[in-house]
């Protein structure tokens, strides 16, 4: 594996290979000592375009705790405004002889572009509401230990609903990819205004009634809708949005034995998610911290420790 | 000035014969000593007319100057064009017209007609000076906004009712702000969705031609459509024709054979606006370029540095290059398939662009009297497009690597050859 792009990129033997070493990883996360030494000597950047606190943290910590060198480059503000071209960016960071770059950006695509210019290897932290590859992989980690601990079986064949703003959501693309490959279900669930053009081409099943789906889901995942979506119109009030698409205390008790409530957070507690369901013995939702750590340990390991580094 | 006989060379109407030249004008018979030029197997088609190139000048001549883009425009095949008017600053004053309207005399190699913005600095708030840049010696007659679409629809109105009495037209650049801002950089679909790219919906092009068709039929002005893009503008444009309104509209070559999937790698060549579509639309270009819905072809060759185009997707600037390809694409997807014949191509992109922008002495017959531009074309030759074998300062050119027609021999101004292929 040279770079992590898109989940697309990936065959499922690579996919479960992350999956298992995270699972190696996430032991050594609960030692005392944490520190491995695989990437010692090696040097990450962690380059983000984009404000954000527990991707940039849980990519430093990973490579730290594998002994690589990582420092983080602030890019906040379009390239553009500040007139150097995102080229000249990644260009100057590669100069430097850095060996992976993990970049968030808030232009889809703008991790395959960059992929396109550099020798070291690109990490997709995020592009637009393209992707976000290790968000995914974290979500079927964390979804992969609820199943274990609950002696529920494998990811394969669990039906998972992913309900919020899909239209602007890079979660939702990566995780539709990643759930296919692991055998999985998906059922998308969101109003008119906020569903990707083409969804229905994802092979996967879309609703505007979540009451409908709630009793057959192995996994509700809630994703953040921002407030700033209502002026855009793309709902008339938060209360409505809440009635037709929160995952409210009453929406919670239809849920199954066994299922589990998932968000990558940032929450918005009393919007799309309530504190009783966020709260719940049944929410996975700082599983899925604790495994983004893990996830991205073993995803730099994928990329920074195989033998054919030039 | 030299003459020429250009022997046994085609017409667009199939017939072979021999065009003489002399002071800058076809004529019966060309003075003795005249050189003959054997042109058998190529057809002369009257120089090419685009109504929609930017040149960059002034404030980008990084990019593009009036001189390099004539150059390309020559090699093209073309004998005049219209410069849009989004310079820096943008055209709109007599003073700005005519400054830029001088650098295309100094150019000399194609005609440079100068379009005037419809507002003061494109910005959609006050009309900009339409009847002085009219008057001024650059003899505007053509006003946009493009890149920019005028959203104020009495605004709109009052531009329409201005151009009236000195037979002006109106050039929109169609997209709704609301349904198509900023952030819209893909044809809204299938591809859109997946790629997570800002969805531009057909919709917003096709309502701001129904609404500026009824505002010039409301005003009786003449309004033209910018590069339209979708079968719904087309529609649209082919319902207010058969209602006699005075509309008319461009297409451009990238959008008659470019189709959304070349987005898949988010190379920002492909980033124009506006976007390109997926396959039915294409259909309903061709079809509506054929049948004279569509009026002309029209380039929007759009010369960006690279520094423009190195940026995520969104953040790149829209545009590609088309001058030196435009005849190319024509060939490849209205001739070659039967839909377009060489006086429909003449038509398309010399006799009508030319019609549009009132230009006289272009667009004209190849018949005897009449001003010497024309273009010698080889209508079998295919090659290669190298981006860098371009006059052009800009390397956006969305056809590099791509086998295409080759056809631009010889380009003629008023007698004189402004472009030879070596």
């Amino acid at each position: 594996m040279k770079h992590l792009l898109s989940i697309a990129d990936l065959s499922v033997d690579e996919i479960r290979s992350i999956l298992d070493l995270a699972e190696e990883m996430h032991d050594v996360q609960s030692r005392p000592v944490k520190k491995l030494p695989a990437l010692r000597g090696r040097t990450v950047v962690n380059l983000f375009f984009e404000d954000s606190t527990r991707t940039r943290s849980s990519f430093e910590l990973a490579a730290k705790w594998l002994s690589a060198d990582a420092i983080n480059v602030s890019a906040k503000g379009s390239s553009v405004s500040k007139g150097e071209s995102m080229r000249d960016t990644l260009l100057t960071l590669d100069a430097m002889g850095v060996d992976a770059i993990i970049m968030r950006h808030a232009g889809s695509g703008a991790v395959r572009q960059a992929a396109g210019w550099v020798r070291a290897s690109m990490v997709n932290a995020g592009d637009g509401m393209h992707e976000h590859p290790t968000q995914a992989l974290l979500d079927a980690h964390a979804i992969r230990r609820h199943l274990a601990r609950h002696d529920l079986g494998d990811i394969s064949g669990k039906r998972v609903a992913i309900t919020g703003d899909l239209l602007h959501s890079r979660v939702v693309r990566s995780n539709v990819l990643l759930m296919a490959k692991l055998g999985a279900s998906v059922v998308l669930v969101a109003p008119p205004t906020l569903l990707p053009p083409g969804v229905e081409t994802w092979g996967v099943d879309v609703t505007h009634d979540f009451d409908s789906v709630l009793a057959e889901v192995d996994v509700a995942m809630m994703l953040r809708v921002q407030r700033e979506r209502m002026q855009g119109g793309f709902f008339p009030s938060e209360r409505e949005y809440i009635d037709g698409y929160g995952l409210t205390p009453r929406r919670l008790a239809l849920l199954k034995d066994g299922a589990c409530i998932a968000h990558p957070g940032p929450m918005n507690r009393g919007l799309e998610i309530s504190s009783a369901a966020a709260d719940a013995a049944r929410s996975i939702i700082l599983d899925q911290v604790s495994s983004g750590v893990a996830v991205r340990m073993s995803v730099l390991y994928h990329l920074l420790a195989g033998e054919d580094q030039s | 000035m030299t003459a020429y006989v250009l022997s046994g060379v085609s017409l667009p109407d199939g017939a072979t014969t021999d065009l003489h030249v002399a002071d800058g004008h076809l004529v019966d018979e060309a003075p003795s000593g005249a050189e003959r030029v054997d042109c058998s197997g190529l057809l002369a088609l009257p120089g090419l007319v685009d109504v929609h190139t930017h040149l960059r000048e002034p404030g980008r001549e990084d990019a593009e100057t009036v001189a390099s883009g004539a150059r390309a425009a020559a090699r093209g095949g073309f004998t005049a064009v219209l410069a849009m008017a989004n310079t820096q600053p943008v055209t709109d004053t007599a003073e700005k017209a005519e400054h830029i309207h001088d650098l295309g005399l100094a150019a000399g190699v194609v005609d440079v007609q100068v379009i005037g913005a419809i507002t003061k600095g494109l910005r959609g708030e006050e009309l900009a000076e339409l009847g002085l840049m009219h008057r001024s010696r650059a003899g505007v007659t053509m006003f946009s906004d493009d890149g920019m679409c005028v959203q104020d629809a009495s605004l709109m109105r009052k531009a329409l009712e201005w151009v009236r009495p000195f037979d002006g037209v109106i050039a929109q650049h169609s997209q709704e702000a609301t349904l198509a801002g900023p952030g819209a950089c893909c044809h809204e679909g299938e591809l859109s969705g997946r790629l997570g790219l800002g969805g531009w919906p057909p919709v917003a092009e096709s309502v701001i031609i129904a609404r500026d068709v009824m505002l010039a039929e409301a005003t009786g002005s003449r309004l033209h459509v910018c590069h339209i893009t979708t079968a719904e503008g087309v529609e649209v444009v082919r319902w207010a024709k058969a209602r006699g309104i005075n509309v008319t509209a461009e297409v451009t070559p990238h959008h008659l054979l470019l189709g959304t999937e070349e987005l898949v790698d988010y190379d920002t060549v492909y980033k124009v606006n506006p976007p390109l579509r997926t396959s039915e639309h294409i259909e309903a270009l061709r079809a509506a370029l054929a049948d004279g819905t569509i009026d002309a072809v029209a380039t929007d060759h759009a010369p960006h540095a690279p520094q423009d185009k190195d940026h995520a997707f969104v953040d790149a600037r829209p545009g590609m290059l088309g001058l030196e390809q435009a005849l190319s694409v024509v060939i490849e997807t209205m001739v070659k398939p039967g839909r377009l014949d060489w006086a429909g191509v003449a038509d398309r992109m010399s006799h009508t662009p030319a019609r549009i922008a009132r230009l006289a002495g272009h667009g004209r017959p190849l018949a005897v009297g009449e001003p010497a531009n024309l273009v010698l074309v080889d209508p079998e030759r295919m090659g290669t497009v190298d981006r860098d074998a371009s006059a052009s300062l800009s390397r956006n050119n969305p056809y590099h690597g791509r086998l295409l027609p080759d056809p631009v021999v010889a380009t003629y101004l008023r007698g004189r050859e402004t472009y030879r292929r070596a």
